[in-house]
């Protein structure tokens, strides 16, 4: 079984690699990489003339909902999505129902991915028991089952001794744990970001405050502890800068940013769609820029989406009573090629760091690379490619996105795992 | 005048030539209360639907006997609590009331942007009768058509809005309402009752009542809920009304011409001293009258005026 992916400019960051070359794949690892290869006899050819090709793309910050919430997403629908978005990968955060939090749970959607996912899934368990924040979960159970970081994202651990000694016992695992940061007190229910729109229309805010009280407490058990701590969705310019002074420190953290804190502000809430809801809320426009000078620099090691599909009955309706999440699988490269790359904020290697050496080396995840021998998991791009974005049309049981109707130019054009064509 | 909107969502929306239209459409309208016989055609064969999700006493009877006045049939649909208690989702509420072909829907939401939501799904009418902690653009018409009355004009007067300014729709309906007409408007409460930047809406902000009335042409008292306690708003009622609470006393400081001035319900020995609420300043029971007269005008722009 051997697949050649010839004349494509191959732009792989971990291998300093950015030119035309052909990236030949054997039995479902890359095999070589090199200018004019010439292929064994009744070997595929893919012609990738004109595009881009890329260690495949890793979003760590996912809700595929299954098991539980099957009407929202599953497995199968998630990840056909991920493929179509130009992702070989996703981590699955741990608020489905039954919660992640035992062996049971990881076991039962591992071999559901097997059987009908399309990408590779790899699920975060649960840091509490039904993310509860009281007890914690059997961490060392689910990371032998497989469990790639621990997470009760959607909730914040309130109590911090307890938080102090889930990064402790998951120290000899060597995985992160990824925090949701947001004091629930101070965010008091707030529907969106605190600021001058918030006033305007008279929603609850939450202030930016609520994010950046609960980073700084990480941050300062991350140090006591030397846990690995990765900041989920970082959203706010003081976040941004804990970080950052953080990191200087030695301080062993990391961060995420979705593409719609990088793209969209507060403003887009005037219109009351619930599709502009979300945790953490869109914010002022001196967050989405500091959150895009740290992705530019670093500081942000990767983007995630946090695709967060519902059903449209529970995003219509009142903008404070919707629920909380946008799908984002099938429009984050899209935009980011589009909205980032092209007007030369962010460079295409940059990107693709981004999008695939970062979040495997925080996970210690394969991947990341087109190194010989890795697992040939590939994403080609297609700069050219002019879309608009259409949610009748998404793979996701999830239609809620602030971006329906944009249009841009650049997207995922085939999207390869273990050398096999998941899409298009 | 000509009036061109479907809905009324909020002051925001309007220009002062609109806002000026409704008060001197609203102006005309008055004169039917005097009358013995309270009732014109205008808006026979029309039917007004007061889709109320939230209590209200004074403003759904204000609309009911606008509507009844100008001959539209009344209808009114209370449902208690949030949408999603019932199961119904407000969409499928509003979908089942547009079956029935009203006119105009006249709605009150707990939640911030309800009514524009029903604007964009509803071919009928829309008015916001008040909105979460967003609009109540109704209110305002009604307290501009009083302080024009009281004082003959608008532009260049000051008015200071007093109390929890962070949850008041009225507070907002006001400020968007008044700066369109020139009035200067001053924000006044403890800081844990102002909203996030708040000066950006056009207005001064004050954490000294004395010094926020001192030249005050019209008070504005908003109504202070109890529950802002159990927030951490404010610490008691008691020390609330000590120091935000109007009386006399406070009141020997202001303008001898000064309106005293409150959306309602009172409440009295609170925010206002019962004997600043009965005193020659107050002019409270004639916003109550006046609200009539804004809502019929409202009812007949949005249902009669152009044959809809």
């Amino acid at each position: 079984m051997s697949l050649l992916i010839r004349g494509g400019r191959v732009v792989d960051p971990a291998g300093g690699t950015d030119g035309v070359q052909d990236v030949w794949i054997v039995d479902g690892r890359i095999h070589k990489v090199g200018k004019g290869l010439k292929a064994a006899a009744g070997t595929e050819t893919v012609d990738a003339t004109g595009k881009v090709v890329c260690p495949g793309f890793i979003d760590m910050h996912v809700h595929l909902r299954e098991p539980g919430f099957e009407y929202k997403e599953t497995i199968a629908s998630g990840t056909r999505a991920a493929a179509a978005g130009g992702f070989t990968a996703v981590a699955c955060m741990a608020n489905t129902f039954p919660v992640n939090d035992n062996r049971a749970v990881t076991d039962y959607i591992l071999a559901r991915a097997k059987v009908e996912g399309v990408v590779r899934v790899y699920p975060i368990g649960a840091v509490t028991r039904n993310l509860e924040g009281k007890q914690l979960a059997e961490l060392a159970e689910q990371a032998e089952a497989g469990c790639v970081a621990f997470s009760d994202d959607g909730k914040c651990v309130m109590n911090a001794e307890l938080y102090r000694r889930a990064m402790e016992y998951a120290l000899p695992f060597g995985v992160p744990i990824i925090s949701h940061a947001e004091d629930c007190e101070l965010a008091h229910l707030g529907a969106m970001h605190e600021g001058f729109v918030s006033t305007e229309l008279g929603l609850s805010g939450q202030p930016a405050a609520a994010e950046d009280v609960m980073v700084a407490r990480d941050v300062i058990l991350a140090e006591l502890t030397g846990a690995h701590l990765h900041v989920a969705h970082i959203s706010t310019a003081g976040a941004v800068r804990l970080v950052r002074d953080a990191r200087a420190r030695g301080v062993r953290v990391t961060a995420e940013v979705t593409p719609h804190h990088l793209l969209l502000t507060d403003e887009v809430v005037r219109s009351y769609d619930s599709a502009c809801k979300m945790a953490p809320p869109l914010r002022g426009k001196r967050d989405v820029e500091a959150c895009l000078e740290a992705l530019v620099d670093g500081t942000i090691d990767c983007v995630a989406t946090d695709h967060a599909p519902h059903a449209l009955s529970e995003k219509e309706g009142e903008f404070a009573e919707a629920a909380n999440g946008i799908v984002g699988l099938e429009t984050a490269v899209p935009l980011l090629l589009d909205r980032l790359v092209r007007p030369g904020v962010l460079d295409l290697p940059t990107l693709v760091t981004r999008l695939s050496t970062g979040p495997a080396r925080l996970l210690n995840l394969p991947g990341g690379s087109l190194a010989p021998g890795a697992a040939a998991d590939i994403t080609i791009l297609d700069l050219d490619r002019a879309w608009t974005v259409d949610p009748a049309a998404f793979r996701s049981r999830g239609r809620s996105t602030p971006f329906a109707g944009f249009t841009g130019v650049g997207a995922p054009w085939m999207t390869l795992v273990a050398g096999q064509k998941v899409a298009p | 005048m000509s009036w061109k909107r479907k809905d009324l969502l909020g002051m925001q929306d309007l220009d002062a030539a609109e806002i000026i239209g409704v008060l001197d459409t609203a102006s005309s309208m008055k004169e039917i209360a005097t009358r013995e016989i309270k009732k014109v055609p205008t808006l026979r064969g029309k039917t007004v639907v007061n889709l109320f999700y939230e209590s209200s006493t004074r403003t759904r009877t204000s609309f009911e006997i606008a509507g009844k006045w100008l001959s539209a049939d009344v209808i009114n649909f209370s449902a208690s609590g949030s949408s999603s208690d019932k199961g119904e989702s407000l969409l499928d509420t509003a979908r089942n009331i547009e079956a029935m072909s009203p006119d105009v829907v006249v709605v009150r939401h707990r939640a911030a942007g309800a009514p524009a939501l029903l604007a964009r799904h509803l071919r009928c009418g829309v008015v916001n009768a008040g909105d979460g902690a967003h609009e109540h653009p109704t209110q305002a018409l009604l307290d501009l058509m009083t302080i024009r009355e009281k004082k003959g004009h608008l532009e260049g007067l000051n008015v200071t809005i007093v109390g929890d300014i962070t949850h008041s729709r009225v507070a907002r309906s006001d400020i968007h309402g008044m700066r369109k007409m020139g009035i200067t408007v001053t924000v006044a409460g403890p800081p844990t009752l102002i909203p996030a930047q708040c000066q950006e809406l056009g207005v001064k902000v004050s954490h000294r009542l004395e010094e926020a009335i001192a030249h005050a042409d019209v008070i504005m008292m908003l109504r202070l809920q109890h529950e802002r306690m159990q927030g951490g708003f404010i610490p008691s009622l008691r020390e609330y009304s000590r120091v935000w609470g109007l009386s006399l006393a406070k009141l020997g400081h202001c303008r001898p011409d000064v309106l005293i001035m409150h959306p309602g319900p009172v409440n009295r020995g609170v925010e206002l001293a019962p004997e600043v609420a009965d005193s020659p300043y107050s002019v409270i029971l004639d916003q109550v009258s006046n609200g009539v007269a804004v809502r019929m005008a409202v009812l007949y722009l949005l249902a009669g005026s152009k044959g809809a």
